[in-house]
């Protein structure tokens, strides 16, 4: 069984994938499975414990639940203000 | 109120809009765009924002503020897009009956916001490269001046071994 989720990227995360946003059907069950399968597309070169995941722009645990249609970003450590 | 915005802020219109009868204390903060970072001359920044995220987050650190120190008035604005050296990129107010409130509730809401929000600012250099700020894996390979649009494949080594969490 797959969902089809929406990715959206940002700072060097975006930079990396070379897109802002992807549809990606997966088999994946977690944001976490999930995570080893794009990083597996697009090397990422980073680790998982350094970021931190959105689920329809709130945050959430790695092990969530993914459903078909869910937002999904990947949060590198934040610089503002 | 919180806002993220690509437009310059209008300081004098967010602290009357804070203003209220009941308020003796005042403060605000600002955050500027520095000419410098770590020993390099900048010449500007470049903010990007999750700004779904960004906007709900900023709203949850502003209640609590008010949670711990209210009754306080406050507000906050974040630039996102490329600003020059001395533009303001970050503002917070705050109005409370006595100024203790008020400095408490602002300090809370930059300190908090600098680690939570998920926005991320890009350096441009007076030499012309640019480069993510706090790349952890710049940070974990130990590179102070390591600053510019580089393949992080070199970082690879040092950054697996590293324990750092982001700062």
């Amino acid at each position: 069984m797959t969902v089809k989720v929406n990715i959206s990227y940002f700072a060097w995360l975006r930079e990396r994938a070379g897109v802002e946003t992807e549809q990606f059907e997966t088999s994946a069950r977690t944001p976490a499975q999930l995570w080893t399968e794009l990083d597996a597309r697009h090397d990422f070169n980073t680790e998982r414990r350094h970021l931190k995941v959105a689920v329809n722009d709130a945050f959430s645990s790695w092990d969530a639940s993914l459903a078909d249609g869910d937002r999904i970003v990947f949060i590198p450590p934040v610089s503002g203000g | 109120m919180f806002e993220i915005t690509s437009k310059q802020v209008d300081v004098d219109a967010l602290r009357r809009g804070l203003m209220s009868a009941d308020c003796g204390g005042y403060t605000a903060f600002e955050g500027w765009v520095r000419d410098h970072h770590k020993g390099r001359a900048v010449s500007g920044l470049h903010y990007e924002a999750y700004a779904d995220l960004a906007t709900a987050e900023g709203l949850r650190i502003l209640a609590e503020a008010e949670d711990r120190f209210g009754p306080v008035r406050m507000a906050c604005v974040h630039r996102i897009g490329d600003l020059e050296v001395g533009e303001l990129a970050v503002w917070v107010g705050a109005a409370a009956p006595h100024r203790d409130e008020a400095f408490k509730a602002c300090r809370y809401v930059i300190d908090e916001l600098k680690q939570r929000l998920p926005i991320w600012k890009k350096e441009h250099y007076i030499e012309g490269e640019s480069a993510w700020v706090d790349c952890e894996r710049c940070r974990a390979a130990g590179h102070g001046k390591h600053h510019h649009d580089h393949d992080h494949a070199e970082d690879r080594p040092a950054a697996r071994k590293a324990e750092g969490e982001s700062a």
